[in-house]
């Protein structure tokens, strides 16, 4: 009975899994499909194959713009929120100082805030202080929410690292900026691209704070909402999806490559040092 | 045993360190001299670490002034400092491989490429892993780590060697053929090393000199002979080595030398050469003896200066050694007593009874 019980659970479960990975990446799946057809409805039955939906995107000068609106913009939110992130993690991991605790709890603030009452706070001091939007501000926005992402993930990394290598730096005559490239930089470094690829990822696709922040330059995903009043748009709209989806991937599988390699090196196990999977 | 010039390398005077309201340091003030292989000695929690930690410039002292080579070292950072330490845990850069790891502090120094290589070959060398530059960190056993480490602080011919507790991460076997090697290296550079360790054995086999350190103060410092043979205090009789106990009751002191009255090996006189100066007769109490100061006569004739009956209560079996544990006719408390498994000589069973030799030059006065 029990033996049966059991087969009957675990076969529930195999179909609870399969569906929900249907209902997952179902959708996912259209976005190249319909990509590739060769009708502007986006329904089926499939008509035929074409590429000229994505011909078009390069036509489109908006489009190319709020690319490298987005671009420009996840860049540099990646970089200042990482390197943000660096610092006061690594303070959080080495140094004891008053107001440590409430000082990381508001960092850490935007994790768990909903993005419009960021997008709003930060709207309002904006205006009052006469500032122009532009993707200045949208950037200062993204670099506010990827900071505890960063933090996140380099606590580990800094908290793994042994005081005594960078002592031992100092006591080769190494001054405490080699010691940081030296020493620290490379030991942390799979944590940095991790931190780096999650912040240009959470950047890349954020619309509330692009969308209030941004004067009249927008970002991909301000964009895309934007193009979605006219339905003629939509199998170009599916065929920028399919980009950035394959974008996707391919970044994620460079990022784990790169981080199982520097890990490999170091004789680490590949799990003990955060990365992103 | 005695190394060294005699000129100090390092002097140290009334230094302290407190961490909040407690104080790792009470006051320590000793000179180390060039050359010599100078050994702090302490239970964990006296200060010997965070008194390294301040030559070697990772911390500042509250009070009290550190002088390497002359130059005192107040403000001056670790980076700038003429020492390199070998730390606990050993820490090897584990991005870069054993050639790298030594050669690290002269490519800070901005040495020329192929210089750099000649230099790390030849301190590979000195410690025995000639073929190993291209090894990864993470290939390395504990042994060839605590080499790398050496490598790396002595490639940089510093003027003072710092050793947090080298040896204390390997096995037994290991730990005793590198306190021996430690050493002869040592000796054949020339150059000062300062060994942190709690471990008094280690201190003995490898030290010209010892600072024993007790609770941030340093309680004795000797050569290991007189450190052994006349520790000062109790504490310090009792943390090195094995001491035995006897209460004693003070006599008289004169020109033959101090008499005291020792439980059930009656009234002794300990002569002036073996009467610590400061001595303070009123507080005596307790006197010390070294359990192989005594020995168990055997059934031929031996030389004793006086024999004190006793019976045989245990007995521990070392091979070359047997520890005795024997009650002595009027003694408090059982004594231990080590004696040579020398040839013709059986190890004695519990009950037996037996005549125990000892001289006045057993016994040990404290402070």
């Amino acid at each position: 009975m029990k033996r049966s019980g059991r087969g009957t659970s675990a076969r529930w479960l195999t179909i609870y899994a399969v569906a929900y990975m249907v209902f997952l990446y179902a959708p996912v799946v259209l976005l190249p499909l319909f990509a590739f057809n060769d009708a502007t409805v986006v329904a089926f039955p499939l008509s035929g194959f074409t590429t000229d939906w994505f011909a078009a995107l390069w036509r489109t000068e908006a489009l190319v713009d709020a690319v490298r609106n987005s671009l420009v913009v996840a860049v540099a939110a990646a970089v200042l929120a990482t390197t943000l992130g660096a610092s006061a993690a690594r303070a959080a991991a080495r140094y004891r100082f008053p107001g440590k605790g409430p000082v990381m709890g508001f960092i850490m603030l935007p994790l768990v805030l909903p993005e419009i009452i960021v997008a709003v706070a930060l709207l309002v001091p904006i205006m009052q202080l006469g500032l122009s939007l532009s993707l200045w501000t949208v950037i200062a926005g993204h670099v506010l929410i990827c900071i505890p992402f960063s933090i996140a993930i380099l606590s580990s990394a800094f908290q793994g690292l042994d005081i005594s290598l960078e002592e031992a730096s100092l006591d080769l005559e190494e001054s405490r900026w080699g010691t940081f490239r030296r020493v620290t930089l490379p030991l942390v470094m799979p944590g940095v691209i991790s931190s780096l690829l999650i912040c240009f990822t959470i950047s890349l696709d954020e619309f509330m704070i692009a969308f209030f922040l941004t004067g009249t330059e927008v970002t991909l995903p301000v964009y895309i909402w934007s193009q979605l009043r006219f339905p003629t748009k939509l199998p170009s709209i599916m065929a920028l999806g399919t980009l950035l989806l394959a974008l996707s991937i391919v970044l994620l599988v460079v990022a784990e490559w790169l981080r199982r390699r520097a890990a490999r090196r170091q004789g680490i196990e590949a799990s003990a040092i955060g990365g992103l999977m | 045993m005695a190394a060294g010039t005699g000129n100090s390398i390092i002097e140290i005077a009334g230094v302290t360190r407190d961490f909040g309201s407690f104080q790792a340091l009470k006051g320590i003030s000793a000179d180390i001299r060039e050359g010599e292989f100078f050994s702090l000695l302490g239970p964990s929690g006296c200060g010997k670490t965070t008194l390294l930690r301040l030559i070697a410039g990772f911390d500042e002292p509250t009070s009290g002034t550190i002088a390497i080579d002359g130059r005192p070292m107040a403000d001056i950072p670790a980076n700038r400092r003429p020492t390199n330490m070998v730390f606990q845990s050993y820490a090897i850069f584990p991005h870069l491989d054993v050639a790298e790891n030594v050669g690290y502090g002269l490519k800070t120094r901005r040495m020329p490429r192929a210089q750099i290589a000649a230099e790390v070959e030849k301190a590979l060398e000195m410690v025995d892993l000639a073929d190993y530059g291209r090894r990864a960190a993470h290939e390395l056993s504990g042994g060839q780590r605590q080499r790398v480490a050496l490598a790396r602080a002595l490639v940089m011919r510093p003027k003072v060697v710092l050793l947090d507790e080298p040896l204390s991460a390997l096995d037994k076997k290991l730990r005793e053929q590198m306190q021996v090697e430690l050493r002869e290296l040592q000796q054949s550079i020339g150059i000062t090393f300062i060994l942190v360790t709690h471990d008094q054995e280690e201190a003995l086999i490898m030290s010209d000199r010892i600072a024993v350190m007790f609770e941030g103060r340093i309680a004795q410092l000797a050569s290991p002979e007189e450190l052994y043979r006349h520790p000062r205090t109790k504490r310090v009789a009792s943390f090195i080595g094995v001491m035995n106990f006897l209460p004693a009751t003070f006599v008289s002191r004169d020109a033959a030398g101090v008499t005291v009255d020792v439980t059930a090996l009656g009234r002794v006189t300990i002569p002036p050469a073996l009467v610590p100066a400061p001595l303070d007769s009123a507080t005596i109490d307790t006197v010390g003896v070294r359990p192989e100061m005594f020995t168990i006569l055997s059934d031929r004739v031996e030389p004793a200066e006086r024999a004190t009956p006793g019976t045989v209560t245990g007995n521990s079996y070392y091979g070359d050694m047997t520890y005795y544990t024997v009650q002595l006719d009027g003694g408090a408390a059982p004594i231990t007593i080590s004696m040579r498994n020398t040839a013709g000589r059986s190890v004695l069973p519990s009950g037996s009874r037996v005549s125990v030799g000892w001289g006045a030059e057993s016994i040990v006065l404290f402070e």
